[in-house]
């Protein structure tokens, strides 16, 4: 029955129809409604990415479900053109399962205006699921810059103190790196007189168009994964973010930069990818090790785990990147798949753990309106429940084994000793130091006395609290203990990938 | 001597327009202050038969008439309508604020239906002199309208700034015309074209070309010619900055393509370098200096400074798809400054100018739904998917890099990213911060209605550009 639905528009305009809805239809009075037409909206939307789960044949890497190309605008060759493969689709999926429990969880933290929010947060997974599904560039654009609008008025309309700084800081990073990538792709739709991706990744360029190519993408991506030294807006932003906010840009929107890096930078730009490995490798090592110390000595416990997503985003760029350096070494490509698919698995997990962690915080901030680790102690003497599972995501985030954290760190670890003991070396002191800044929050924010008169006043998780924390625990122990099946997915995706980026493009 | 009947059927619209002009002329003074409407209604309903009358005559090929100094085209036809349509909704736009305003007189309405037959002529010039009369007639039109307030002494200001710089670019068109005209001995633009590329070209024509692209400069308000914008768009009456803002930057460009396209094709290398030099400036002068202005008028002005620069660098890829490119541009433009001024008229009430984008505070709570147009509107401003204003630029763009000019192209992007700041403090004002000014937004049935089309339409022409697209460039290629 599925199978002949146009799976992808659908996913991408019920959320966006539906946001529209409750923009028209609600107000402050009729809050319930709105979020309770939000919650079916976004359990729909889940309910119909599963079957993208269900029916994807992961023993092929081309695009499935692809719907198109329809002439959108037939003046610039621009198709309605939508397709996903092993590495776009559980990405997809994640955005679904995200979105479902942001708007669980602004069910009671969000007190005015709470129409405008579940609709902003709608709008925003319809696009962000569009980014993933194009197969188009414009299309794609498209998506990618629409995105902002609504982050921007999350962060700005129901963010903290300093949300106009943090706000218009994002969208003008964001938006900064992107143009650069819209002129490289104009340059490219006239060197092969197409705006299809895979037509991109057939393109021949020459070493030069390839670096020049490459940086144009590298500030995008760069700016969006966030790569140091481009990561600045991230802690911001992070901070003045209300909870949902804060956990759809970690989830969902920092991978979007790391796609890109899949979709865009290595099969279009191999030979400069190739070229500029080792700035790559070195820049994702500074954000593993020093982005790793900097979240340390965070007083602020929204910047701590921003500072930490950053640290474990650099694994991702390393898994990508040290695939080249493992071919320079060795003269093959085994090992490369491995980093790739660590890196990967590396991108959803981080969704469900940092979406977990700035859960967590969230679940503090709407009882005592403070994000200073200083301002806890004892919490687990009030809140037995919650720092349970506080303690659970907190070991997933050090990358404790059986963790999904776990995985994807270790993959990655193992594909950069193929490459350079010292690559592996530096990415595997994360696992002391993310041990040392998450285990020393925790223990600081849930142990020892009773620290204050706010702190033991605290009630324990409600039911709809324990409903989402309880979903994501069993999601990060899931991927953790069984990766299989997502490793099964993207495994045909990622060695053909590796094959292509194997072919000299010159 | 040939004494054959003019082909007058060319100039149908025109002559329309004229007679319409004078007939409301006559019988606003047989009207009192309660019966004024008559004029108002009168003036639209020419407006809507010229479009009428330009659209059942419209025709493919291009027919020339009055010994060849007037031409009729498909873009001159396409240029004429949207002249047609942004004045309609100026008028519709302004009623009420010149009602509150003791402004709802015959003359703004005569002033305007005679601007729009300069910009008529303007568009259909096909001779030097043609292209200056359809431009005097428009800049009086204008200099006037700016002076309607009469007991204002920042619209006389403007009005008179307005006229003496404006007499000084007419007076640097017209020397470089006549330079043009020493030149080749002739003043039509397909003689002079054809001189210009069969003999060698001289110094002095080059030198004409300089002047001419001064007044077309000053015209469009580009750096360095731009010191008028602002001053006339904070002084004029917002009713009638809505209007300079709007019909006559689609009346520039046409003369810009008639006189640098049709005219002067064969110095196009020279005129390209003038006009990158020009664009750059006024991309840069716009957007940065759009940031330090308080006043939404003055910081409109100084978006539109920049508007016209990125329209400018359609101009100079010198290849048919960038002309597209700049019409789609100045459409696309005309249609987002019409909403963002209808937006400040919308603001303003009874004894109150919305004036300081401070006036925008909070307007999310006071009306969430011209919020959400005011958003749609500066986020088409600052090309921002998926609105009409990214299409435009992205046209612009394309072309550009189609053009080799793929720097251009980027110094282009890094000054829209500039730009974006401002168009996001509006924003930031009408979301993030609380109003200081609670009272709700007067009820307008009309300008409601047409504000509302106009910010949805920007966002559905954003959805399906296609259409606009491929008429601009099937009227050129």
């Amino acid at each position: 029955m599925f199978a002949d639905l146009p799976l992808l528009s659908l996913l991408i305009w019920t959320p966006i129809l539906g946001g529209v809805l409750v923009l028209i239809t609600g107000n402050d009075k009729n809050a319930l409604d709105a979020k309770v037409i939000a919650l079916l909206v976004v359990l729909v939307t889940f309910v119909l990415s599963l079957p993208l789960f269900g029916l994807f044949d992961s023993s092929l890497a081309v695009m499935q479900f692809v719907e198109g190309p329809h002439v959108w605008v037939s003046t610039f060759k621009v198709n309605y053109h939508l397709g996903v493969d092993g590495i776009s689709m559980p990405l997809i999926v994640l955005t679904t399962f995200t979105t479902v429990l942001v708007v669980l969880a602004g069910w009671d933290s969000i007190k005015y205006k709470t129409a405008q929010y579940m609709a902003a947060f709608l709008i925003m997974e319809g696009l962000m699921i569009g980014v993933f599904a194009s197969l188009d560039v414009i299309l794609f654009y498209v998506f990618w810059e629409a995105m902002l609008i609504p982050m921007f008025i999350v962060i700005g309309v129901w963010g903290g103190e300093r949300r106009v700084y943090a706000t218009i800081k994002f969208f003008l990073y964001t938006f900064f790196g992107s143009v650069f990538m819209l002129v490289a792709l104009i340059y490219m739709y006239y060197q092969g007189d197409s705006f299809a991706i895979l037509d991109l990744h057939r393109l021949k360029l020459g070493h030069t168009e390839q670096i020049l190519i490459f940086f144009a993408f590298l500030i995008a991506f760069a700016v969006k994964v966030p790569m140091w030294p481009v990561h600045t807006w991230l802690p911001d932003a992070h901070v003045e973010a209300p909870t949902g906010g804060s956990v759809i840009l970690a989830a969902i929107m920092l991978k979007l930069g790391a796609y890109g890096f899949l979709r865009f930078s290595l099969p279009i730009t191999p030979d400069a990818s190739s070229t500029l490995d080792g700035m790559m490798i070195t820049l994702s090592l500074i954000a593993v090790v020093y982005i790793g110390l900097v979240a340390l000595v965070q007083q602020d416990m929204k910047k701590l785990i921003a500072y930490s997503s950053i640290s474990h985003m650099g694994f991702v760029t390393l898994g990508f990147f040290v695939a080249f350096s493992i071919f320079e070494n060795t003269g093959s490509w085994n090992g490369a798949a491995l980093g790739m698919e660590g890196a990967i698995v590396q991108m959803i997990s981080h969704g469900f753990i940092s979406g977990a962690m700035f859960l967590t915080v969230g679940v503090l901030y709407d009882r005592m309106h403070s994000r200073d680790i200083a301002a806890y102690g004892g919490v687990v003497n009030k809140m037995p429940k919650f720092a349970a599972f506080a303690m659970l995501f907190a070991m997933a985030n050090a990358g404790l084994p059986g963790t999904s954290g776990f995985v994807g760190e270790f993959m990655v670890i193992l594909s950069a000793f193929t490459a350079n003991f010292w690559y592996a070396f530096l990415a595997a002191t994360t696992l002391i130091i993310g041990a040392a800044y998450t285990l020393w929050m925790v223990k600081r924010v849930f142990f020892g006395e009773v620290a204050n008169d706010n702190v033991a006043k605290l009630e324990d998780l409600s039911i709809r609290e324990f409903f989402i924390l309880a979903i994501l625990a069993l999601a990060i122990l899931g991927l953790g203990v069984y990766p299989a099946p997502l490793l099964d997915v993207m495994g045909p995706t990622v060695d053909n990938l590796i094959q292509h980026i194997g072919q000299s493009k010159l | 001597m040939d004494f054959a009947i003019p082909n007058y059927q060319v100039a149908i619209p025109e002559m329309f327009i004229l007679a319409m002009a004078c007939i409301i002329l006559l019988v606003d003074l047989f009207l009192t202050e309660r019966t004024r409407s008559v004029t108002y209604l009168l003036s639209q309903s020419a407006l809507l038969g010229a479009a009428v009358l330009t659209l059942t005559t419209f025709s493919e090929g291009s027919q020339l008439a009055f010994s060849d100094t007037f031409v009729r085209d498909a873009k001159g036809d396409v240029l004429k309508a949207f002249i047609y349509l942004s004045t309609f909704m100026v008028f519709l736009y302004a009623r009420s604020y010149l009602q509150v305003r003791n402004l709802f007189k015959g003359e703004f309405y005569v002033l305007g239906l005679f601007a729009v037959l300069g910009m008529m002529v303007m568009v259909s010039a096909h001779n030097l002199l043609t292209v200056y009369l359809g431009l005097e007639l428009l800049s009086l039109a204008l200099y006037a309208m700016v002076a309607l307030q009469r007991d204002s002494i920042f619209a006389s200001e403007a009005a008179m700034k307005y006229f003496i710089l404006g007499a000084l670019a007419s007076g640097m068109l017209l020397y470089g015309m006549s330079m043009l005209y020493g030149a080749s001995g002739s003043l039509d633009l397909s003689e002079i074209s054809r001189q210009i590329t069969t003999n060698q070209m001289s110094l002095v024509t080059v030198f004409a070309l300089v002047f001419i692209v001064v007044g077309v400069a000053f015209k469009l308000g580009a750096v360095p010619f731009h010191m008028w914008v602002p001053d006339v768009y904070q002084g004029a009456p917002t009713a009638v900055t809505l209007f300079i803002a709007s019909a006559p930057k689609i009346a520039a460009f046409a003369m810009m393509i008639r006189l640098l396209v049709d005219g002067l094709s064969g110095l196009q290398s020279h005129w390209q370098d003038m006009l990158i030099i020009l664009s750059v400036l006024s991309l840069a002068v716009g957007n940065l200096f759009a940031i330090a202005q308080t006043n939404i008028k003055r910081m409109l002005a100084y978006s539109t400074i920049s508007h016209m620069g990125f329209l400018m660098l359609g101009v100079l890829t010198g290849s048919s798809e960038g002309y597209a490119a700049a019409m789609f541009y100045t459409i696309s433009y005309t249609l987002m400054s019409l909403a963002a001024f209808g937006m400040v008229v919308l603001l303003s009430r009874t004894g109150f100018e919305a004036e300081r984008i401070d006036d925008f505070k909070g307007l999310n709570e006071r009306s969430p739904w011209f919020a959400l147009v005011m958003m749609f509107v500066m986020f088409s401003m600052a090309g921002v998917p998926v609105f009409l204003g990214f299409w435009a630029k992205l046209f612009v763009l394309k072309e550009l890099v189609h053009a080799g000019m793929t720097w251009l192209a980027i110094v282009a992007v890094i000054f829209s990213v500039i730009g974006v700041f401002y168009y996001l403090r509006i924003i930031k004002l009408m979301y993030f911060d609380k109003a200081e000014d609670k009272s709700p937004i007067e009820k307008n049935l009309d300008l409601h209605f047409a504000l509302s089309l106009n910010g949805v339409g920007i966002l559905a022409m954003g959805i399906l550009p296609g259409s606009l697209m491929a008429l601009c460039i099937s009227v050129f290629v």
